[in-house]
């Protein structure tokens, strides 16, 4: 809400500057967003009156204009405003004075003297109006400060307050609550009953009184509404963000905003018979004000008349019903609609309203008839008119119910952790019209009508806290029972996972979780993914099941900027159907990690040969974030990968993830470059980690052989360790492969294997003649399990 | 005797002359070798008188012995300079860059994250995860956020096709429901129950895109509940929370009123930097407060007896006050150029 500091000021007037009074307000609570001058810093500008303006001899646009500035003699303006005519009254800007940005001083236009600026509004920064001059009210005083006769020393706060807090949608609420923050007087407007002197009344029917339980309304005839409102009120308007319209909806305005209390205007000749407070009938339709046409929905309240539906109740007036410059006669409407029959519902129809952002907080129910009084008064002195008495339809029994509410004062300093007495509690409710009474188990308090937000106990606590402030209470050091959190060996951290990752020269990254349903078909051959009902953009609409196709855009990205060589890896959620799902039922919703490599194996160096990352480089990223666990690989398809170059990686017999290079038809697609080499696996596996088990070790020698099989070109070396480590005998110790050979010397349908097996015995050196037998057990276990011959 | 100190003088000459190990070898030869001058001379020791014998032996093997530490002088000479030839040889240019592999980096966001958790874990608070698809009664109900609250509103919430049961989780504070369900089964028929801190780091989603937003952002939830903790426990924790992390023990800090369905009294908290590009201006950097009875109820405790409060950041609004990012979006962009800075 937006509000002057001097209208406020008028209710209440604490010794406080602008900055400490604004200070003071944020820290109860009512944020105050933005505090803007209304006016410049300038000075030395008054009123003048243009006593005759003359045609610049030398510039078409000029014109030379004499201004009586209040001290006898004429002084010599040139100025370009095209409004410029004799008998104005304007700003002069005098020789010496400070605008923003300039120093006015005495000047040869074109040949011609000018002492001093005739100003319109923006270059006083008063508004963005720079059509022509400031036209000033014809009885200023030439040779007036232009500072005081428009009040321009003032500021126009924005306060976002909560939603709790609709009580200071209003000057009155606002300075009901800085009153009380600093004890100074409170001075609200005096409402004085408006007796009426005609006895003109429209009937008022609520048939849902439970959305509607109050409305008051009141004939006005007579009133001239080409009447002007008057300066200070729109003054005060405006510098609530509020546009001057015309005087009957200006008096409406002003009253929500000085009480804050929603009032609608009919044109009272456009009305026939009583005004029904009803929800709509199947077919109905309203123009708004806004000129936008709505169908109430079934549970939008409306106001009619016995013909037709003129208005939303509490969210809008209607476009026909509404008061126009011809009108004479008025129909005034304060109603009190509860929070639950408006909350939500202006929003359908794709917009907030005044009095719906108002209703739907809630309004104080004590309040049409007071506001109906302040506007008829202001309508009364402005457009004339004769008033009719107040009409009220109530529902008393559908009003909000002020119940009092209980807070134990111990209650309260233990949570809040300070040591009030209850007296101090009782003074600072007390000072926000809160009524306090005392009984055995503590304070009894009831709220005022305006307040909607003091139900429960813990909503006094907190007005006691906000009132004392939150400063005063301390922050202590926290006190509570210590126990060592876990710290496992077993399962590491997420974070020593990706610190692995890092080390090995992967940049993390985080993309969204939802994303383009053609990656998911594409690159993860989900036809129905997990829709969004409604995603901000087509390209972000479906819930990935993968991290892959995400890391695959990264890399087409940065390649557009010449980042060639791209390791990103990214540990997040993925989401798939589940007919089971926990702990949401109908999803899974697993952690993974993949990583995505592409371009050189290693960074550009001098030091070392250029190479493309492959298959196998990856891979051994793999076997470093497994560690010592066992794992295998089986050739394995899926849709975003080489089907000959992609493998599953199994551990415990389970398949944790896969690994492989992307399909060539997606590197093209993609504009990928050369092919990169991807893998993505179960966060959770990844975490296990081995605990290590001390075993006895032997100090025996270790003898070495070296061992080459033929074996077929496609057989899988994984499958040839496995035969010889199933057969090797107790004393082989261990069996690596150290070199794949293809090529010269070896049938072109074959391959070498080369291994090394290391034996050594618990107990004793070994012989050569047992080396030579578990040698002979091994190559008759590979020829005869494989088909594989030792090579010659 | 004179001309046996004029052979020493000789020898460390001729062997101060020798440029290498085989011409010293053959400068030995000379002196002590099978026909060397001091051999020749010990040959003719026979021949004179046994009390000479004895008196000229003796200057000889002094002479010898001189002669043999010259050689062993100039052997250890020729030796090191030979080592020190090497060694220029071999010289590296050491300002080559070393040669392997490179290093990778962690998202700025996760390395606040692990900060948060390393900060919170030092004060026993444990760390909790929870689904990122959510449901409505986790999200909303139990927070105390009724039905037709502006949050449950399509603007805000992304829900998903064929269901109105769930939600992409608009906040970390879901977690706060789950933790205390669950550790409220762990102490099922006990007399006391331990206190219930925990923090919850993760991705948060709501309909919304722009230079401050994104559909996509982290937050990091705090709860503490136990049977006296209060508004002043909270403020000194997150006080000295946002000092730790900031690293900056003058930096200021405010709650001021606020509110949120399921805290009460809440609070936000802005700090204000006392140095840097930021110095002076308040910054809103977190919501909190007292964990609301009914969020309590939810969780399966009972208000009466535990108090708590709870806090929520975003995690990527502490990244980007700690390093300094001025755009939002570049957090979730994949730029190298960006992310590379975070090594």
């Amino acid at each position: 809400m937006q509000f002057s500091e001097q209208w406020l000021r008028s209710l209440v007037n604490p010794e406080l500057d602008s900055a400490a009074l604004s200070h003071l307000l944020t820290m109860a609570g009512l944020e105050v967003e933005a505090s803007d001058p209304v006016a410049a810093d300038f000075s030395g500008v008054v009123v003048a009156t243009i006593v005759s303006t003359e045609k610049h001899p030398s510039a078409d646009k000029l014109k030379v204009c004499k201004v009586d500035a209040g001290h006898g003699e004429l002084l010599q303006i040139v100025c370009g405003a095209p409004n410029a005519e004799a008998g104005m009254k304007v700003p002069l800007a005098k020789v010496g004075a400070q605008l923003p940005g300039i120093a006015i001083k005495a000047a040869k236009l074109r040949g011609v003297e000018s002492c001093g600026m005739l100003c319109s509004a923006r270059e006083l920064g008063l508004s963005a109006d720079h059509a022509g001059l400031l036209a000033l009210p014809e009885d200023a005083v030439p040779g007036a400060d232009l500072r005081a006769l428009l009040s321009l020393d003032d500021i126009a706060h924005t306060i976002k307050l909560t939603p709790n807090r609709s009580d200071c949608l209003s000057l009155s609420g606002v300075a009901r609550e800085l009153a009380a923050l600093t004890g100074a007087p409170l001075t609200l407007p005096e409402i004085v009953a408006v007796a009426p002197s005609i006895d003109d009344r429209r009937a008022v029917v609520l048939d849902a009184p439970a959305a509607c339980p109050r409305y008051c309304g009141r004939i006005v005839r007579g009133v001239n509404a080409r009447a002007d409102s008057p300066a200070w009120m729109k003054q005060r308007l405006e510098r609530s963000g509020v546009r001057s319209i015309s005087a009957l909806v200006d008096v409406t305005n002003y009253v929500m905003l000085e009480l804050g209390q929603p009032l609608h205007i009919f044109d009272d000749s456009k009305l026939s018979g009583a005004i029904h407070v009803r929800f709509p009938r199947e077919g109905e339709s309203v123009l708004l004000l806004n000129e936008q046409t709505v169908q109430p929905a079934a549970d939008t309240l409306l106001i009619a008349d016995e013909a037709r539906p003129l208005a939303l109740g509490g969210i809008m007036g209607g476009e026909d019903s509404g008061v126009t410059l011809d009108t004479v006669d008025v129909f005034l409407e304060g109603a009190f609609f509860t929070p639950e029959a408006i909350a939500g519902r202006a929003r359908v129809y794709g917009f907030t309203s005044d009095a719906s952002h108002r209703y739907e907080r809630g309004v104080d129910f004590e309040l049409p008839a007071r506001a109906i009084e302040r506007a008829t008064r202001l309508i009364l002195d402005i457009c004339g008119g004769a008033a009719g008495p107040v009409v009220e339809a109530l529902a008393a029994e559908q009003l909000p119910a002020r119940l009092p509410v209980r807070v134990r004062p111990a209650r309260a300093r233990r949570v809040l952790g300070i040591d009030l007495p209850d007296d101090v509690m009782v003074a600072l409710l007390e000072s926000v019209h809160l009524t306090v009474a005392r009984d055995a188990q503590g304070l009894v308090v009831t709220p005022p009508s305006f307040r909607f937000d003091i139900e429960i106990e813990e909503d006094l606590i907190e007005e006691i806290a906000r009132l004392h402030g939150y400063e005063a209470i301390p922050a202590l050091p926290p006190k509570g029972t210590m126990a060592m959190l876990e710290c496992t060996e077993s399962a590491r951290t997420g974070w020593s996972v990706r610190r692995s990752l890092a080390a090995r020269d992967y940049q993390e990254v985080i993309n969204y979780a939802f994303v383009d349903a053609a990656w998911e078909r594409d690159l993860c051959a989900n036809a129905h993914p997990i829709r969004l009902a409604n995603p901000i953009a087509s390209q972000m609409s479906v819930m990935r099941t993968s991290l892959i196709p995400g890391l695959i855009a990264n890399l087409a990205e940065n390649r557009k900027h010449q980042h060639a060589r791209v390791r990103v890896f990214e540990a997040g959620r993925c989401f798939e159907r589940a007919v089971e799902g926990a702990p949401v039922s109908g999803y899974d919703q697993p952690l993974k990690l993949a990583a995505l490599a592409a371009g050189t194996a290693q960074p550009e160096q001098w030091g070392a040969p250029h190479r493309a990352v492959d298959f196998y480089d990856v891979k051994s990223d793999v076997e470093a974030l497994l560690g010592t666990r066992e794992f295998s690989c089986v050739a394995h398809a899926h849709p975003a990968l080489h089907p000959g170059r992609s493998a599953a990686i199994i551990v415990d017999g389970r398949v944790i993830g896969v690994v492989g290079e992307v399909h060539p038809v997606w590197v093209e697609r993609y504009d990928l470059g050369s092919a990169p080499v991807v893998f993505e696996l179960d966060l959770d596996a990844v975490v296990q980690a081995g605990v290590p088990a001390y075993r006895e070790f032997s100090r025996m020698p270790v003898v070495a052989r070296d061992l080459a099989l033929v074996v077929d070109l496609g057989q899988a070396a994984e499958a040839v360790l496995d035969v010889l480590r199933g057969t090797a005998p107790q004393i082989v110790r261990s069996i690596s492969l150290f070199d794949v050979y293809h090529g010269r010397g070896i049938d072109p349908e074959k391959k070498s294997l080369a291994f090394r097996v290391l034996m050594q015995d618990t107990q004793r050196t070994l012989e050569d003649a047992e080396v030579d037998a578990a040698i002979a057990v091994i190559v008759r276990g590979a020829e005869s399990a494989l088909g594989a011959r030792l090579r010659g | 005797m004179d001309n046996l100190d004029q052979l020493v003088v000789e020898a460390e000459t001729a062997f101060a002359a020798a440029l290498d190990g085989t011409q010293l070898e053959q400068v030995k030869a000379r002196f002590l070798g099978k026909a060397g001058s001091l051999t020749e001379r010990l040959k003719k020791l026979g021949a004179l008188p046994a009390e000479e014998r004895r008196m000229a032996g003796a200057e000889i093997n002094r002479a010898k012995g001189a002669i043999e530490a010259a050689l062993e002088a100039r052997r250890a000479a020729l030796r090191g300079a030979r080592l020190q030839e090497q060694l220029a040889a071999e010289a590296l240019d050491v300002t080559l860059p070393g040669r392997g592999t490179g290093n990778g980096g962690l998202h700025p966001v996760s390395r606040t994250q692990e900060r948060v958790e390393a900060l919170f874990r030092s004060i026993g608070f444990v760390v909790a995860d929870g689904p990122e698809i959510e449901t409505d009664w986790h999200n909303f109900t139990a927070l105390n956020t009724p039905e037709n609250h502006p949050a449950r509103s399509m603007h805000d919430t992304f829900y998903l096709e064929g269901r109105d049961d769930v939600m992409l989780r608009t906040h970390t504070s879901p977690v706060q429901i789950r933790a205390m369900m669950e550790h409220v089964r762990h102490y099922a028929g006990e007399q006391t129950m331990a206190d219930v801190r925990v923090i919850a780091p993760g991705r948060v989603y709501r309909v919304d895109s722009d230079a401050t937003h994104s559909p996509m952002f982290h937050q990091v939830e705090g709860l503490w509940v136990g049977e006296n903790v209060s508004f002043a426990d909270l403020k000194g924790v997150v006080a000295d929370f946002l000092r730790k992390f900031f690293e900056s023990e003058d930096l200021r800090v405010r709650f001021r009123p606020s509110f949120f369905p399921f805290t009460e009294p809440s609070a936000e908290i802005d700090v204000a930097f006392m140095s840097g590009a930021l110095e002076g201006s308040w910054l809103e950097i977190a919501g909190c407060g007292m964990v609301h009875p009914n969020v309590l109820r939810f969780g399966g405790i009972d208000p009466e007896r535990y108090t708590g409060f709870a806090f929520g950041m975003g995690l990527d609004r502490l990244t980007m006050l700690r390093y300094g990012v001025n755009d939002l979006r570049l957090f979730f962009e994949g730029d190298l150029r960006f992310l590379s800075q975070f090594r």
